[in-house]
C-alpha cells in the first residue's frame, strides 16, 4: 500500500468535481495541497472519433449500458475525465425559481443559485445559436410547435467553435463543447491542483480514502494514469465527494455510511425519457448542425419537457420499440427522420434510490411510478401532435401498439397512446439527468436529508459532497449549470471554513 | 443461432457476407467481453430458451424456422407477462443493432452521414 498525504482530495471531475477544483485552486498559492482522483482515462483531443460504440466504450460507465436493477432503463453517465461534461449536449438553462422554492432548502434560495448559474454561464461561453446554423430537425421543430400551440423556446449553448457535428453526445471531436475537461479542470491544474486520472476511490474512511489506480489496457483510449498502477491509501483533511448522482452515493454507502445517515442513497430521480421519430417525405438536414437547439417546457403544467436531439444509428435503432422489417424500413428513412426527446420530471419516491450489491457495486432500484407514466404519455402524444404538425407521414410512439402511426390517424393520438401500451422491458427508457442520493436538507436531520446546504455531511465536517446527488428532488430542467452553481456553494463555505478546517495559513476566509 | 436471431431483428442482416458476419460479431464480442461473466452467462442462457421455445408450438428448433414464424416467436417474447423475458429480449435486439448498424457500411446504407466536420461537409 502506497502512502499519500493531502490536505483536501476532491474525488471525481464532471460538473460538479471540476467546479470545486477550480474554486479552491486559488488556495494551492497558500501552501494548501489540493488533489482530485477521477477513475476514468483522460482523452486526447484526437481520440474522438465519432463511432458510436467504440466512443461509448471510452466515455460511459459501462459503455452506455448501464442498467437499473430490474433492467427496464439505461442510466447515461460519465467515467472519464470531465465526467458527464464530455458527453453532454451543452444545453445550459437556469433552476426554475419554483423548484428551488418546491425543494425547500434552508439557505438555499433560488437569487443566489441563479446568480452563480450565471458566472458559469459566462465561463462556458454560453449563448443562442444565429439562425443559419440551426438546422431542419431543430427548425420544423419550432414550426410543429407553432403550428400545435406549444411554445418553443431556444436553448442557451455552451459552446465555442461549433462545426455542426451532431456528434455530441460521444464526446466533441472539435474540442467546441465546454466541458469541466476544456476549462475548470485546466485552469485549476495550471494553478496547481494535482490531478489523477484511472484512480478509483474504493473507500473513505475517517479523514482517509483508499484508491487503486489502473494500468491503461492494450487497445484502450486515454493517457497513463499520473501514478503509478496499485493500491493506495491517501490521507486528507477534507474529502469533497464528486461522483455524480450514482457514484457518490454508492461510495458512502460501500463506505459504511449507511447507518449513521439513512437518507444516504435515497431520493434518486433522473427524468425517464423517451426518443421519438417522425418520417418526413423529404430528406431534411438531421445529422448536421447542433443536435438540441429547441425546447418546450411543461413540466410546471403537465410534468414534462420536450427536447429536440437527434442521435446515432445504434443508439436510434436500440431507442426504437420492436424490431423486424417495420423497425429497419424506418431506420432506412435515416435522413427523413426528425427527432424529439420527451422527458418526465418525475419525483423523489422511497422506492427509487442508490443502493450497492455485495461487491460494493452501485445499484440502482427504480421503478416507474403511474404519474411518470402519465407524463411521458402526455409527453408523447404532444410530441405526436408537434411532428404532424410540421407534417411528417409517421411517428413512432413507443407508448403505442403498434408503435408507428400513420398521419391519416392524427386525429386520434389520445386513443393510441395510452399508459396501458408502456410495457416496462419492452419499451426504451433512458436517462441522462441523474439526480439526488446525497440530498440536502435541514442541519442535521439525518433522517431526510445527507447534508446541509453546503455540501456539508450531518455530523461530519471532514466530508462534503458537491454533484447532482445533493438535489433533494428532480429539477425539471437540464441540470449542469445548476449542479456548477451548488458546487459552487461547496467550495465557497471550504474556502471560508480553510484556517479551522485546513490548519494555520490554509486561504484568506 | 445468434445469427438467426439477428436476422430476425435486423432483416437486412441475411444478406450480410463472411467478412460483413465477422465484422458484426466482433463488434458484439468485443462488448460483452467487458461485461460481467454472469451477464454472459444469462445471454447464453437465454439464446438456447429461445432456441427451444418453438419446439412446443411449432415442434421445431428456432434456427429452423422460417421468418414470419420467427418474428412471431420474438414478438410474443417481448409482449411476454414476464419481465425476464421481456428484458431478455430488449437485451438481445440491443445487441443485433449494435453489430449490424455500428459497421460503417451500415451507416452508408441507411444514409446516416454525420462527420466531425458538420456544415463544412456540407455547403
Ligand atoms: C448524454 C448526456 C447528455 C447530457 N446533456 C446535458 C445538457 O445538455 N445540459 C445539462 O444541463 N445537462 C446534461 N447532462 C447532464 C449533466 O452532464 C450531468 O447532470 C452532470 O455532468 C452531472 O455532474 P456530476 O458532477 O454530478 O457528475 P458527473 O459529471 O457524472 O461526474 C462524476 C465523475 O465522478 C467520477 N467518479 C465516480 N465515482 C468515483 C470514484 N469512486 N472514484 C473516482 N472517480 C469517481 C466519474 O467517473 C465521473 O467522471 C447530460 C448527461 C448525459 C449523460
Ligand atoms: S455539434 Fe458542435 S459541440 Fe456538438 S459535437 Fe459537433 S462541433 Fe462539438
Amino acid at each position: 500500500m502506497i502512502e499519500r498525504e493531502y490536505d483536501v482530495v476532491i474525488v471525481g471531475s464532471g460538473a460538479g468535481g471540476g467546479t470545486v477544483a477550480q474554486e479552491l485552486a486559488p488556495l494551492v498559492k497558500d501552501g494548501v495541497r489540493v488533489l482530485l482522483l477521477e477513475q476514468g482515462p483522460r482523452l486526447g483531443d484526437d481520440e474522438f472519433t465519432g463511432r458510436e460504440v467504440e466512443m461509448a466504450d471510452a466515455l460511459y460507465e459501462d459503455g452506455g449500458g448501464f442498467l437499473t436493477a430490474d433492467g427496464t432503463m439505461t442510466l447515461a453517465f460519465g467515467r472519464v475525465f470531465g465526467g458527464s461534461t464530455v458527453v453532454y449536449t451543452g444545453t445550459s438553462l437556469v433552476a426554475p425559481e419554483r423548484v428551488i422554492r418546491g425543494w425547500n432548502v434552508p439557505d438555499l434560495a433560488h437569487t443566489d443559485v441563479a446568480r452563480r448559474s450565471a458566472k458559469f454561464a459566462e465561463q462556458n461561453n454560453v449563448h443562442l445559436f444565429t439562425p443559419d446554423l440551426i438546422n431542419d430537425n431543430n427548425r420544423l421543430f419550432v414550426e410543429g410547435c407553432g403550428k400545435a400551440g406549444y411554445r418553443a423556446e431556444q436553448f442557451p449553448l455552451n459552446v465555442k467553435g461549433c462545426k455542426g457535428s451532431s456528434l455530441c453526445n460521444l464526446g466533441c471531436p472539435n474540442a467546441a463543447k465546454m466541458g469541466t475537461h476544456r476549462i475548470q479542470l485546466p485552469g485549476a491544474q495550471s494553478q496547481g491542483v494535482q490531478m489523477v486520472t484511472r484512480a478509483e476511490v474504493l473507500k473513505i474512511g475517517e479523514r482517509s480514502l483508499s484508491v487503486v489506480v489502473r494500468a491503461k489496457k492494450e487497445g484502450e483510449k486515454g493517457a497513463e494514469s499520473e501514478w503509478a498502477p496499485g493500491e493506495y491509501h491517501v490521507g486528507a483533511k477534507l474529502i469533497v465527494v464528486a461522483g455524480g448522482a450514482v457514484g457518490s452515493p454508492a461510495l458512502l454507502l460501500r463506505s459504511g455510511f449507511g447507518t449513521r445517515l439513512p437518507a444516504l442513497g435515497a431520493g434518486f430521480t433522473c427524468h425517464p425519457a423517451h426518443i421519438l421519430v417522425a418520417e418526413h417525405e423529404r430528406p431534411i438536414t438531421n445529422d448536421v448542425g447542433h443536435p438540441k437547439s429547441y425546447y418546450v417546457d411543461r413540466a410546471a403544467e403537465e410534468g414534462y419537457v420536450l427536447e429536440t436531439c437527434m442521435y446515432f444509428p445504434f443508439t436510434t435503432a436500440k431507442n426504437l420499440t420492436g424490431f423486424g422489417p417495420a423497425h429497419s424500413a424506418l431506420m432506412r428513412a435515416f435522413p427523413r427522420l426528425q427527432m424529439i426527446l420527451v422527458l418526465a420530471c418525475d419525483k423523489a419516491v422511497p422506492h427509487n434510490r442508490v443502493t450497492v450489491d455485495r461487491d460494493g457495486k452501485a445499484v440502482v432500484r427504480y421503478r416507474f411510478t403511474p404519474d411518470t407514466v402519465e407524463a411521458m404519455v402526455r409527453a408523447t402524444r404532444a410530441s405526436a401532435r408537434i411532428f404532424f404538425a410540421a407534417g411528417a407521414l409517421r411517428v413512432h410512439a413507443p407508448s403505442a401498439d403498434p408503435p408507428l402511426i400513420e398521419r391519416r390517424d392524427a386525429a386520434r393520438l389520445d386513443e393510441l397512446i395510452a399508459a396501458r401500451h408502456f410495457l416496462a422491458g419492452k419499451v426504451s427508457v433512458s436517462a441522462a439527468h441523474l439526480m439526488g442520493g446525497c440530498a440536502m436538507g435541514q442541519p442535521g436531520d439525518t433522517a431526510a436529508s445527507v447534508t446541509d446546504a453546503w455540501g456539508r455531511v450531518h455530523g461530519l465536517p471532514w466530508l462534503r459532497v458537491a454533484d447532482a446527488s445533493l438535489f433533494p428532488d428532480s429539477l425539471e430542467i437540464n441540470p449542469y449549470l445548476t449542479i456548477m452553481a451548488l458546487a459552487d456553494r461547496v467550495a465557497e463555505r471550504i474556502r471560508s471554513e480553510a484556517r479551522d478546517l485546513l490548519g494555520a495559513g490554509a486561504g484568506a476566509a | 443461432m445468434f445469427r438467426a436471431l439477428a436476422e430476425a431483428f435486423v432483416p437486412e442482416s441475411a444478406a450480410l457476407d463472411e467478412g460483413g458476419w465477422a465484422e458484426a460479431e466482433a463488434i458484439v464480442e468485443r462488448f460483452l467481453a467487458t461485461r460481467p461473466a454472469a451477464v454472459r452467462r444469462q445471454l447464453r442462457l437465454l439464446i438456447r430458451l429461445l432456441d427451444l421455445l418453438p419446439l412446443l408450438r411449432y415442434g421445431r428448433r428456432f434456427r429452423s424456422l422460417d421468418a414470419t414464424r420467427r418474428l412471431r416467436v420474438l414478438e410474443a417474447a417481448q409482449n411476454a407477462p414476464m419481465l425476464l423475458l421481456r428484458r431478455g429480449i430488449w437485451g438481445l435486439r440491443t445487441l443485433a443493432f449494435m453489430a449490424y448498424y455500428e459497421r460503417p457500411e451500415a451507416a452508408a446504407e441507411i444514409g446516416y452521414r454525420a462527420t466531425a466536420r458538420g456544415w463544412e461537409a456540407r455547403r
